[in-house]
């Protein structure tokens, strides 16, 4: 089987236990605290960690080009409270004029 | 009932304006994975099997950038550990026969229980978790394979449009409402910089789990 394929469905097999435990096996119990705490603390530092390293490296190197122009934009956009698409938008045209001046 | 009827118009509404504002992140992941070798079978298999967007494009990264299917996996589901809360949040409004539980499990993705969340309810907060997960899954498949298929034939002009710039935004959106939070933004902060730390001295994927790990694990230790 492909590496591909391998990650596919263990990642799926993963995910659906993530997805599942809750409505399937728990119904009204609870987690423990400590665990739903972690859980809830997980979200920001993660979805921070892909911003940066979606913007700002390349491979293993470091780099700041025209997409950090449009994670500024995309920043001023939600500051402005514009919707999701929009920020979307915005963020794809700010780097597109950064490439193309 | 008439106020009943509007009450679903309006969640089915909410539904279908977040399965469209995924729409743009549903293409770049089919751009992404076209980009990373991957075939429409493939890119599909991510996104009908796995279906939760951050995950899939971490995993493909780590794949992409020459990561092992281990490491791909690690941080994909490490990313995942969100969807553990929001199924222990919903649980309660998801009760019925076996079967229906774990279909309506596999819908346990952030935007799904965002619109289940919003409700007032119990039975809209039911409603409006299906009807999200239920638009949102319909709208990121397709997506991903007009990403595959048509943008991907394109190149240059998705990176020329600024495309590819679309994924940090969307993170960036994903991650905003919780920028209103004094500890939250903190924490977001530290991830980032840890995160680009290990981007040089780990290998592909690690730096997002061990930035996720040390900051919850770190903020939760020093006691918040």
């Amino acid at each position: 089987m492909s590496e591909t394929w391998l990650t596919i469905i263990l990642l799926s097999a993963v995910t659906y236990v993530l997805k599942g435990l809750g409505p399937i096996l728990l119904g009204d119990r609870r987690l423990p605290t400590r665990l739903t705490r972690l859980a809830d603390d997980l979200p920001a530092p993660l979805l921070a960690a892909l911003v940066a390293i979606s913007t700002f490296t390349a491979g293993t190197d470091w780099t700041l080009d025209a997409r950090a122009v449009g994670l500024v934009a995309a920043g001023i956009a939600l500051w402005k409270k514009l919707p999701f698409v929009v920020v979307v938008i915005v963020a794809a045209a700010a780097t597109a004029l950064a490439r193309a001046l | 009932m008439p106020s009943h009827d509007i009450e679903r118009n309006r969640i089915v509404r909410q539904a279908l304006s977040i399965a469209v504002a995924v729409t743009p992140f549903g293409l770049a992941f089919g751009l992404t994975a076209r980009n990373a070798g991957l075939g429409l079978g493939e890119a599909m298999g991510f996104s009908t099997l796995v279906f939760t967007g951050s995950a899939q494009f971490a995993a493909v990264s780590v794949l992409a950038d020459g990561g092992t299917a281990l490491t791909a996996i690690l941080a994909g589901a490490l990313l995942n550990l969100r969807s553990l809360a929001f199924g222990v949040a919903l649980a309660p409004f998801l009760g019925g026969p076996l079967r229906f539980r774990i279909a309506a499990s596999h819908l346990m993705i952030d935007e799904a229980a965002a619109v289940g969340m919003a409700q007032q309810s119990p039975a809209n907060r039911r409603f409006g978790y299906l009807a999200g997960g239920i638009a949102v899954f319909v709208l990121w498949n397709a997506s991903t394979a007009v990403g595959v298929l048509f943008l991907g034939a394109m190149g240059d002009v998705v990176t020329d449009a600024g495309i590819d710039a679309t994924i940090p935004a969307a993170f960036l959106a994903l991650l905003w409402p919780r920028l209103s939070n004094a500890r939250q933004r903190i924490m977001a902060l530290g991830g980032a910089i840890v995160a680009l730390a290990g981007v040089p001295v780990l290998p592909p994927g690690l730096p997002i789990v061990v930035a996720g790990a040390a900051v919850a694990l770190g903020t939760r230790r020093s006691g918040r």
